[in-house]
């Protein structure tokens, strides 16, 4: 699955998605329950804003020194005998990858939850070499074997399915007989990963955060599936993008709690898995090979700028969970496996405006986003950037809009012509206004009142009605 | 006390009764109004739409406007909060960044200055209805504008205030969001609609024209019969019996006092 979701246009997409009630009852329920979860373990926590600060200051130093702690991050997995690779775009990695899968004659390989090697699109380039793939986060699952339905959410992939059509989705693919219970659903999964496994020659995971004191990776789940993929095949291949990672344990655990917090809810979640390096002498399990592979792929390029406040994030979807947009139109319309406030800022400076110059705009700039977020990205602002850079370099802009700008300049930088203009608006307005309201407007007003009323500007503005007030000495 | 009214573009074109009650509750506290003629928009449609340059002349425009005022004092949160943001805009620029400082230091949101600069809760107003209270993102959020609007509400006699559910969620206006993504903003109205019929109000009030233009003209376009009102609307709601009157006097003179306190420091 690569980054773009190949689903039509933006509107044709928006369009489709809210006609899909169930999806927006089980988003609108996911947000709601998740809301109420959320606040209940800031408030146990306490000190919520001052952890925000921490959070971001962490952040922020480790992007200011970003250059340093990759060089101690990967002379510390040397160290421990662990191999890394810098690939500066998707494919360089995924050669990188495909490389060792054939030295490794792989025929199966195992893979937790990673949206980095979606983002790259690896699995087809294994898949291409023969390699059997098997995503073993239960969402990711229950996407691979819909034939590659897309992700909704980045950390509840599946969330646009209910147990019914997964019911029916193991019923076509693996032939599941029993019935729509989550236990019974979750059951079957489980006994048909273990056998993968068991039989895995490679298992590729993502990183939540690589801590450079150590040369260590950091891996969250609820399921146990990373700690399977790690502990029993062979080769084990990291796959991070080259801003995740932290400077040592300590700030690795001040992280890990604002992450399982804002993403579920949780005070920590069920797993939480620090791995260094390959197998030592005497251990019990754990890979004989293991490589990190940081992906840069248009990060370094964000670096720097007004966006780099972007790389601040942990990926934890406390702004999709928020998101009243979100909330009515889902994933998918998107159009990014990265959905939600931090889709709209991430897609496309990673993918460009072509594809997704309409996300910065599918925002009421709300600021639920921006006060949600543990690490404190702007969101908000940002999406108000991309807006500029859009009308100013891409020159995306519509024509009408531009007009409609320049006339607000003149308007409002002159108290004369301001006062010339609002005095013409009720007869520029009179052919269209019916009991002081406007029912189907011209030009812009026409997308509101598809839907609402709108006031017609009364011939008396607020300052006429002041100045006769004064004019006349008596108060009305 | 002199407040300088900073009116709104939206209020003074479309919603001029929420600029009628400000002034006239203001001036029942106590304070003298003076309506600068040369303001016009704080620049907010265009900012947030990308066009800055634009913005940053309506911007100066009205730093121009408010150059002389002691107190700056607008109904609408979210203009407040755009206002907030000039030193941020201006930063570096030599010309205009210490008036930007000046005039966010001295902008304030109207309940915020009843509650914090004259400290006044009580107004003495009355509304006899079962209310709900809409809470806009950029007040809350932006401004960080959350108690003073509750806190003069549960003072309004006959007034019952019933919480909002979801009450943290955007209502869909958003500026430009409402028309450019219409069908979206259609589908965020509605559910908050759909919350203001749960609690059964007669009245959802507001302190954004923006928000309360957006949910009211859907109530209207449904045909709901719930009344949308500026809170400055529903301050303002005062009957004229003699014994308001002396409690009238009693708050403007501490207005007054509270007013000289202020600027005598």
């Amino acid at each position: 699955m690569p980054m773009k979701i190949e689903n039509g246009p933006f509107w044709k997409r928006v369009e489709e998605n809210l006609q899909n009630n169930f999806m927006r009852g089980a988003v609108a329920g996911m947000q709601d329950r998740g809301y109420v979860r959320r606040l209940g373990v800031i408030e146990e926590l306490g000190h919520w804003e001052e952890w925000r600060s921490l959070a971001e200051q962490i952040r922020k130093h480790t992007l200011e020194n970003l250059d340093y702690y990759l060089m101690q991050l990967s002379e510390n997995v040397a160290n421990r005998g662990g191999h890394v690779f810098f690939a500066r775009t998707a494919e360089e990695a995924n050669d990188y990858i495909r490389r060792i899968a054939l030295e490794k004659q792989a025929k199966k390989i195992v893979k937790s939850k990673s949206m980095v090697t979606e983002e790259i699109n690896l699995n087809p380039v294994l898949e291409a070499i023969g390699c059997d793939v098997v995503e073993t986060d239960l969402g990711e699952y229950i996407l691979q074997i819909d034939d590659h339905d897309p992700p909704s959410h980045i950390v509840g992939p599946a969330l646009h399915k209910n147990k019914e059509q997964i019911r029916d989705v193991f019923r076509r693919k693996l032939g599941y007989t029993k019935s729509s219970d989550p236990v019974e659903l979750a059951r079957h999964a489980r006994e048909t990963l273990r056998r993968d496994y068991l039989t895995a020659d490679i298992g590729i995971t993502g990183c939540n955060f690589a801590i450079a004191e150590s040369g260590s990776i950091t891996l969250v789940t609820n399921e146990g599936n990373a700690d399977l993929v790690t502990a029993l095949p062979k080769t084990q291949i990291t796959v991070m993008g080259m801003e995740r990672i932290v400077p040592t344990f300590e700030e690795m655990e001040v992280l890990v709690s604002m992450l399982t917090r804002s993403a579920v809810g949780q005070k920590l979640t069920s797993y939480i898995t620090v791995l260094t390096g390959p197998r030592d002498e005497g251990d019990a399990d754990g890979p004989e090979e293991f490589h990190l592979v940081i992906v840069d792929n248009g990060r370094s390029s964000i670096l720097g700028t007004e966006f780099q406040p972007v790389l601040q994030c942990i990926r934890c979807a406390a702004c999709v969970n928020v998101c009243p947009v979100y909330r009515h139109i889902g994933g998918h319309s998107y159009g990014s496996i990265y959905s939600g406030p931090i889709g709209a800022v991430l897609s496309p400076l990673l993918g460009g405006y072509d594809d997704y110059k309409e996300l910065p705009y599918a925002s009421s700039l709300c600021a639920a986003c921006t006060e949600a977020c543990p690490v404190k990205i702007p969101l908000h602002e940002l999406l108000i950037k991309h807006r500029q850079i859009i009308v100013e370099q891409e020159g995306k802009a519509p024509v009408a809009e531009k007009l409609a700008m320049k006339a607000f300049r003149l308007g409002t930088a002159s108290p004369s012509l301001y006062r010339f203009g609002t005095k013409l608006a009720p007869s520029a307005f009179a052919p269209f206004a019916e009991d002081g309201r406007i029912r189907k407007g011209p030009g812009p007003l026409k997308a509101w009142t598809e839907s609402r009323e709108f006031p017609a500007p009364s011939k008396e503005r607020f300052r006429d009605w002041f100045h006769n007030r004064q004019k006349g000495g008596n108060p009305s | 006390m002199k407040v300088s009214l900073f009116v709104t573009c939206l209020i003074d074109l479309f919603y001029k009764e929420a600029g009628k009650a400000t002034v006239e509750l203001l001036e029942r506290l106590g304070c003298e109004i003076d309506f600068p003629e040369a303001q016009t928009c704080c620049g907010q449609p265009a900012y947030n739409s990308g066009y800055v340059q634009e913005a940053k002349e309506a911007m100066k425009q009205m730093m121009r406007a408010f150059a002389a005022a002691d107190y700056v004092v607008t109904p609408s949160g979210s203009c407040a909060a755009m206002v907030k943001e000039y030193p941020h805009l201006f930063r570096g620029d030599p010309e205009w960044e210490d008036e930007a400082k000046r005039l966010a230091a001295k902008t304030y949101e109207l309940t915020q200055f009843l509650v914090d600069v004259l400290n006044v809760e009580d107004v003495g107003a009355s509304l006899p209805g079962r209310a709900t209270y809409h809470t806009s993102c950029h007040m809350t959020r932006l401004l960080g504008v959350k108690e003073a609007p509750l806190r003069l509400l549960e003072r309004v006699n006959g007034l019952e205030l019933v919480p909002l559910p979801n009450a943290h969620q955007c209502c869909g206006f958003g500026g430009t969001f409402s028309v450019k993504m219409g069908p979206i903003s259609e589908q965020m109205v509605d559910e908050k609609i759909a919350h203001i019929d749960e609690v059964d109000a007669d009245y959802v009030i507001g302190a954004d024209c923006g928000c309360l233009l957006n949910i009211g003209g859907r109530i209207e376009r449904l045909g709901k019969p719930i009344r949308v009102m500026h809170i400055a609307e529903v301050l303002n709601q005062h009957s004229e019996k003699e014994g308001n009157d002396n409690a009238d006097e009693n708050r403007k003179r501490a207005v007054l006092e509270t007013g000289r306190g202020k600027l005598a420091k």
